[in-house]
């Protein structure tokens, strides 16, 4: 068998944030174990921050798009901003044509950019509340 | 012309993937381009989703198509599942009985040169897609 369901896509820890590369052909179980265990990590770790790098993705199907946008709204529950960086052009393109429209996951074109807004967006917050104790 | 290539069983999610590796294969024999190809595997990978979901199983049939030198890819989504009563509204966007976000088959023939669709209640459903270069 090419998979089973110990299969795991790693996830890194740095710093605050979360990086998870995505670097094979997910089938939908091996999506919905990485939206779980994303989901405890950012509370294991209090990750601020989860970086999805999709770069090597040749597709992005409803399924795995769905699950993009579950991810990015379970994470601003749990005070975390998410980031998917990389989208090949051909998925893009293939991705408006299709209809989705990954509401509210943040993008960016690559990895860098996407830790830059991560940082800012952890800016942005300690600006308005610099104790970070309020409410 | 077409010249039938290879048949795909439909059972489980990694079927799915096994469909789009397939018709990325495919695709690139056909001389389709990058973002064709990303087109023609998406389509075909909600398809497949649909025939796993809906249809209880099922195959994807691909072929090759050469039309005076046109190249192309067909496939053939099969399944003797419950079938579609209301075909026109299962196409509609945002219409799904399933837990999908009901862009399968709206998407997917937006994604493809041709699609058809036949079915029947209790009878199950073929769904045929090509794309040509």
């Amino acid at each position: 068998m090419a998979s089973d369901v110990g299969d795991r896509i790693p996830i890194l820890k740095l710093g605050d944030a979360l990086l998870v590369t995505i670097q094979v052909d997910m089938h939908d179980r091996l999506a919905l174990a990485l939206e779980d265990d994303l989901t405890n990590r950012i509370v294991q770790t209090s990750a601020k921050g989860v970086l999805i790098d999709i770069s090597a993705l040749e597709i992005v199907d409803s399924f795995i798009g769905r699950t993009l946008a579950s991810i990015a709204q379970i994470a601003r529950v749990l005070d975390a901003e998410t980031v998917v960086v990389g989208m090949r052009p051909a998925v893009a393109i293939t991705l408006v044509e299709l209809g989705l429209s990954l509401p509210g996951v943040r993008t960016a074109l690559n990895a860098e950019r996407g830790m830059a807004l991560i940082r800012t967006h952890r800016a942005d917050e300690l600006d308005a509340d610099p104790d970070g104790d309020a409410a | 012309m077409a010249t039938p290539r290879s048949t795909l069983q439909i059972r489980t999610s990694e079927d799915i993937v096994r469909v789009r590796q397939e018709v990325r294969a495919r695709a690139i024999e056909a001389g389709l381009g990058l973002v064709d190809q990303t087109k023609i595997v998406t389509a075909a990978s909600e398809l497949a989703r649909n025939t796993l979901e809906y249809g209880r199983g099922g195959e994807a049939r691909l072929e090759m198509l050469q039309d005076h030198g046109r190249r192309g890819l067909r496939i053939v989504f099969e399944d003797r599942g419950p079938g579609i009563p209301d075909i026109d509204q299962a196409l509609r966007d945002g219409f799904t009985t399933g837990k999908g976000m009901g862009l399968g088959l709206g998407g997917a023939r937006r994604l493809c040169n041709e699609f058809n669709i036949v079915s029947a209640p209790g009878e199950g459903t073929r769904i045929t897609i090509a794309r040509w270069k």
